[in-house]
């Protein structure tokens, strides 16, 4: 085995900060080589060293890529030599057909200078077919889920003649069965000699598809890993991560379960333009004070949508069914309505749904809260600091000030500003959404904490999430969604991985199992 | 992130706002060094009512932009509550108020209009306006019947041409204006203690007290300078109040009310508003609501200045407005934006312009130049904000 990449003490500084300090990185040829470290510890800087976003000059060290050295001016620099970046945010043009979307600003002209788009749509399929992908190559990519998206922005790496193949968080937007198919491809591309690098905070993942895994922690190589060897587990990442040992990966909480505070009866949503077609189906849960209740449910199962529709109805139409707060019916009709009764929703989709990114910690912190700071509609500006600083102090936001931009922090800590948030309304009710997707080991800890205390006040949790060890981990009772029906119901101490997924996996037309073949 | 980089940060971010202002001194500074009369009383007055209009359009449009919106119809808008008073009161020969009243109203009901279009239909503010610039302008050929209408005369000729002076006598110089603008330092001396006693009550960080007074001192000694030159020209300007009033108030509403909040939030994330409580469409609705209006004050306050009403008035002024908001640092895309920078935008433009007619530079040359500072403005101000997310 020879090697193909060779980055030699990478040392990137930002004005004040070191990013990258004394990084050292060797890929072997045709190996997948896994990337880990917490939200900041300079993965990304060192990915975009490696493929020339940050241009040779603007570094210290050397990089040694194919047998030559690598001085990279620009992306377009680092393409030419065979090496292929894929963002976690997707960088497809949704109203672009497949074929246009792999040969954007590489298409092949014929003499008279035109895109012959035959042969563009034939070599189109065959890059198809080896991603193992039946599409038409004419079809919008819009038109496409998220996980096929993946697949194209693969193909198109591989019509440049890929050599690495670079992949940021591969399978943070995938689901269980599209994330498997994508590590197939991965493995069926090393087959065939194609290099990859993986940045991934799915350890299980890099457990079951990484030849060897380079750690990064605060900006330094902390150690290159062979997976091959026994107890290269999960764990022994994760110690290098954090740089201790995560004894408990959740913290531990004695439960005092107290009264119903929630309870949703026979909930119908549709979708909202699609008329007749159903998207939750009759569905009943409920949520006691001082308990962490879990959704489990495979990704377009309605989890997000269950929640909305209930969340002042912002999602979906012709909305039908009960909700009992403490035991009395109540009525949401929009989102101030559902902060009056005292509940509260955060987000799966933080960026786009939970936060201001263009303005400060203290902002965000208030945006929902805003009506106790401003009694008679003028906001006291002093007490608003207050209470950001008093967040920022009690949930460890991570920040020199809160007058800081929600855009620059890290994604664990944005997760605490929008709790922070909710918090703030003192909510009886927070129904969270994946609230640690995205976020590193030692900030999910923290979040968990942050349930735990919520639930020690007396307030009730419910935990939306499609990682089922975290469920396990967290709650106190478990229900299952699948095709927007309500498939189980489960207490924790019955609940495993696999019954989990048996009930999720039950689609539209199967029957329930009644309450005793559940148990 | 450490203490350098926040202090760092601190500084990227008030260079947004400073960078206007330092631009604006040097930009007297230049004129009045290359021509003794700029910095005259006279030409002080003249300043002030000349572009009066243009900055209380900029109030309204800085609310509209900072919620990710725009609107073209303000030109039309003026040129249509103009034109609606002056009928009331030159042909009809109603009393003043009536006309004023009657032209509030016409901007109430666009606003209602346009806000209902953007808000509950969901029509982008780009295309809603962009048909009521062509609407409204219709309706003012409609009104006019295609010919000017003049001339107003008495206190309606007042609005913007009037002064109050000699109320309380004075040798030379006016001594109700310096009174008025005495009020008026000692009121923002107040509030700025206030606001300085409140921020130690909840322990942050103060500047020291002697630059906390310098600070003071040459806000007064600025201030007080122009009521000065005010006082031994013609005196107050009715106009002045009015503007004054109305950046106070709407300097007010955008920072401290949960009104103002509200456009912030939908400006800058509009999904995370609507999913933290923000009622979406009536925020869109009111900022609609509230332009109208203050566009028919530009609208009265320009057909006062021009003592008449005319088919074409208020022709591009939509654009001063927006330009003098960019230039004010706000963002093209939303959520960014203030009232007072809006304000120093519009006086960039104000004393470019009347500097350069003063100059005897031509028209044509002075629409070269504006262009070129709006142009200059707005790269300095992504210059900035690339360089702030490089230091990321």
């Amino acid at each position: 085995m020879s090697t193909i990449l060779e980055m030699r003490s990478i040392t990137k500084e930002f004005p004040g900060v070191k990013a990258l300090s004394d990084v050292t990185l060797t890929v072997e040829q045709g190996e997948i080589h896994a990337i880990c470290g917490e939200n900041g510890a300079g993965k990304s800087t060192l990915m975009k060293v490696l493929s020339g976003v940050y241009p040779h000059g603007t570094y210290d060290g050397e990089i040694v890529f194919d047998g030559a050295p690598a001085e990279f001016g620009s992306i377009n620099d680092s393409e030419q030599r065979g090496i292929v970046i894929i963002h976690q945010e997707l960088a497809l043009v949704p109203y672009l057909s497949v074929a246009e979307n792999i040969f954007l600003g590489n298409e092949t002209r014929n003499r008279l200078g035109m895109i012959d788009w035959n042969a563009a749509n034939r070599k189109a399929a065959a890059l198809l077919e080896r991603v193992g992908l039946a599409e038409n190559p004419t079809v919008p990519v819009g038109q496409l889920g998220v996980g096929k998206q993946q697949l194209i922005e693969i193909a198109k790496a591989l019509s440049k003649e890929v050599k690495l193949l670079i992949l940021d968080e591969p399978t943070a937007a995938l689901n269980d069965d599209d994330s498997e198919h994508l590590l197939e491809l991965l493995r069926q591309l090393k087959a065939h000699g194609i290099t990859s690098i993986i940045i991934s905070h799915k350890l299980n993942e890099i457990e079951e598809i990484a030849d060897r895994t380079t750690i990064i922690r605060d900006g330094r190589t902390i150690e290159t890993i062979d997976m091959s060897e026994p107890g290269s587990t999960q764990d022994r990442i994760i110690r290098g991560m954090v740089g201790r040992d995560l004894e408990h990966r959740y913290p531990e909480r004695a439960s005092v379960v107290g009264d119903e505070v929630l309870r949703v009866e026979h909930w119908n949503v549709d979708h909202p333009t699609q008329i007749g077609r159903q998207i939750i189906t009759d569905a009943s849960f409920n949520v006691r004070a001082g308990e962490v209740v879990g959704i489990a449910g495979l990704m377009g199962a309605g989890r997000t949508e269950l929640a909305m529709s209930i969340f002042g109805r912002t999602y979906g139409r012709n909305i039908r069914g009960e909700i009992y707060k403490d035991g009395k019916p109540i009525q949401i009709r929009n989102v101030s309505e559902a902060i009056g009764h005292n509940i509260a929703y955060a987000t799966e989709d933080r960026k786009h749904y939970g936060l201001n990114l263009i303005d400060d910690i203290r902002h965000n912190i208030s945006a929902a809260g805003l009506p106790k700071l401003a009694p008679r509609g003028w906001v006291n500006g002093n007490e608003e600091l207050r209470v950001a600083e008093d967040y920022r102090g009690s949930l460890n936001i991570k920040t020199p000030n809160v007058l800081v931009d929600v855009g620059k922090l890290s994604g664990g800590n944005q997760q605490k500003v929008v709790l922070s948030k909710w918090l703030y309304t003192d909510p009886d009710v927070l129904i969270l959404d994946e609230p640690t997707r995205g976020i590193d080991v030692g900030a999910k800890f923290e979040i968990y904490t942050i349930i735990n205390k919520m639930v020690a006040a007396g307030k009730a949790v419910v935990v939306i999430s499609s990682e089922l060890p975290e469920l396990l981990g967290i709650c106190d009772r478990v229900y299952t969604l699948a095709f927007g029906r309500i498939t189980g119901e489960l207490p924790v101490a019955e609940a495993t991985q696999e019954r989990l997924m048996e009930f999720m996996t039950i689609e539209r037309d199967q029957p329930l199992p009644t309450k005793e073949s559940a148990s | 992130m450490n203490a350098i980089d926040s202090v760092r940060d601190i500084l990227t971010r008030n260079m947004r706002q400073s960078g206007i202002v330092i631009a604006f001194v040097a930009i007297v500074v230049l004129f009045a060094a290359l021509n003794p009369n700029f910095l005259s009383p006279t030409n002080l007055t003249n300043i002030v009512l000349q572009y009066s209009y243009i900055l209380i359009l900029a109030i309204g449009m800085v609310m509209i932009i900072v919620a990710g919106q725009i609107d073209l119809s303000v030109g039309s808008v003026v040129a249509l509550t103009g034109a609606v008073s002056a009928v009331v009161v030159v042909r009809q020969g109603l009393p003043w108020y009536v006309g004023v009243l009657a032209a509030l109203f016409v901007g109430l009901l666009v606003g209602i209009w346009q806000g209902f279009w953007v808000a509950y239909v969901g029509i982008p503010g780009f295309i809603v306006t962009l048909a009521g610039m062509l609407l409204f302008r219709g309706l003012t050929f409609l009104v006019l019947d295609n010919k000017s209408l003049s001339p107003f005369g008495g206190t309606y000729y007042d609005i913007a041409n009037g002064f109050l002076n000699g109320l309380l006598g004075g040798n030379g110089f006016d001594v109700f204006t310096l009174v008025i603008f005495g009020i008026a330092v000692a009121g923002y001396a107040v509030s700025q203690w206030r606001t300085r006693q409140g921020k130690i009550a909840y322990q942050q960080t103060v500047e020291s007290m002697p630059l906390f007074v310098a600070k003071l001192v040459a806000v007064a000694v600025v201030v007080m300078w122009f009521g000065y030159q005010l006082s031994i020209s013609r005196g107050l300007p009715i106009v002045l109040i009015i503007l004054a009033v109305l950046i106070i108030a709407y300097t007010l509403v955008t920072q401290k009310s949960v009104f103002g909040r509200h456009v912030y939030a939908v400006g800058g994330n509009r999904h995370a508003a609507e999913l933290s409580g923000v009622k979406v469409r009536k925020v869109n609705f009111w900022i609609f609501v509230n332009m109208g209006v203050l566009a028919s004050v530009a609208g009265v306050v320009y057909s006062s200045r021009m003592n008449g009403a005319q088919p074409g008035a208020g022709n591009m002024f939509e654009l001063d407005a927006i330009a003098a908001c960019f230039i004010g640092g706000a963002s093209t895309t939303g959520g960014v934006g203030r009232v007072g920078g809006a304000m120093i935008g519009g006086l960039i433009m104000a004393v470019m312009s009347n500097g350069m007619q003063l100059m005897g530079v031509p028209q044509s040359m002075q629409q070269v130049v504006k262009g070129l500072v709006l142009l200059l403005a707005v790269a300095f101000d992504i210059y900035n904000k690339r360089r702030a997310s490089v230091l990321r």
